[in-house]
């Protein structure tokens, strides 16, 4: 209930600070375990092959959850997001090393609206792949 | 085999209240790495208006999963669960979900759609309190994959 970004202080065109986030085996295991997602194309690699996928891969929501990060991290009130979508377009592999994939996420303000809302544009890459279209946030700012 | 578009606008009974604890929210909030205070520290999340920690955006589906599971695991429908990948998600937030909420959830589902050899369904979670306060809607599109063309 209180963006410590302001709303006057945005324009058009304003970049978000990008992040990226570095996801293991370990951090989908988590996952499982917080969201009650256990399908095992998130942590068995031999099942996750024979449905014809490369590898394990995270689950959607993880990434969208990293992706969501990049506007909440910025506001500071997580409160004041009013909207948030994604398609997922491609699965974010994550190899059994020590290494992971890297999810490298980044925003900009695209529309400024009524009642100090704006609408931020989201982009989430993987290994060069864009891995979400149509992600974007609407978000009430101070 | 395509979905009965018949289905589209069948409503499920409310689900059993589920109680957010903070103790989850943490929980939730550690596993995505997340160390934003306010889903930790109620000082914190008390000093931005909030009578309690607040759960991550994305927490919602913790709730809205297992309910829209009524959709996916009906038998009438016949969705092959085997094939099935998450499309598309959004949330439409009217608060943030709260430590002490004690939500129930509503599933519709809201559109039924055949393409290039998939099934695309399309469910609405409508979360409120049991006191009637609406929280958050979450959609969620799952694609039933088509069979292997090397399969068939």
């Amino acid at each position: 209930m209180a963006a410590r970004v302001r709303y006057h202080d945005v324009q058009v065109g304003t970049e978000l600070p990008a992040q990226s986030f570095t996801i293991r085996r370990l951090d989908l295991v988590l996952y499982c375990g917080a969201s009650g997602d256990f399908n095992v194309i998130h942590w068995n690699e031999r099942m996750a092959k024979s449905v014809g996928l490369p590898d394990v891969i995270a689950h959607g929501m993880y990434t969208m959850a990293q992706t969501g990060r990049v506007v909440t991290d910025w506001v500071g009130d997580p409160g004041a997001m009013v909207e948030c979508s994604v398609r997922f377009t491609k699965p974010v592999v994550v190899p059994d090393d020590d290494v992971g994939a890297v999810l490298e996420v980044s925003g900009v303000v695209s529309e400024k609206r009524e009642g100090n809302h704006v609408v931020v544009q989201l982009s989430a890459r993987c290994g060069g792949a864009t891995v979400l279209a149509k992600a974007r946030a609407l978000v009430r700012l101070g | 085999m395509a979905l009965d578009p018949a289905f589209v606008g069948k409503q499920y009974p409310p689900t059993e209240p589920y109680e957010v604890s903070r103790e989850k929210i943490r929980e939730f909030a550690a596993a995505i790495g997340d160390r934003n205070p306010v889903y930790r520290d109620r000082e914190a999340a008390m000093a931005l208006g909030y009578r309690d920690v607040i759960a991550p955006p994305s927490f919602p589906i913790v709730v809205s999963m297992p309910a829209a599971a009524q959709v996916i695991f009906d038998p009438e429908l016949g969705l092959d669960y085997s094939r099935v990948v998450h499309g598309e998600q959004s949330f439409d937030y009217t608060r943030p979900v709260c430590a002490g909420d004690q939500l129930t959830v509503v599933v519709t589902v809201e559109r039924i759609k055949s393409a290039a050899g998939n099934d695309i369904i399309t469910t609405r979670s409508e979360l409120t309190t049991v006191d009637g306060e609406a929280v958050v809607t979450a959609r969620s599109t799952l694609v039933a994959r088509g069979p292997d063309p090397d399969d068939a």
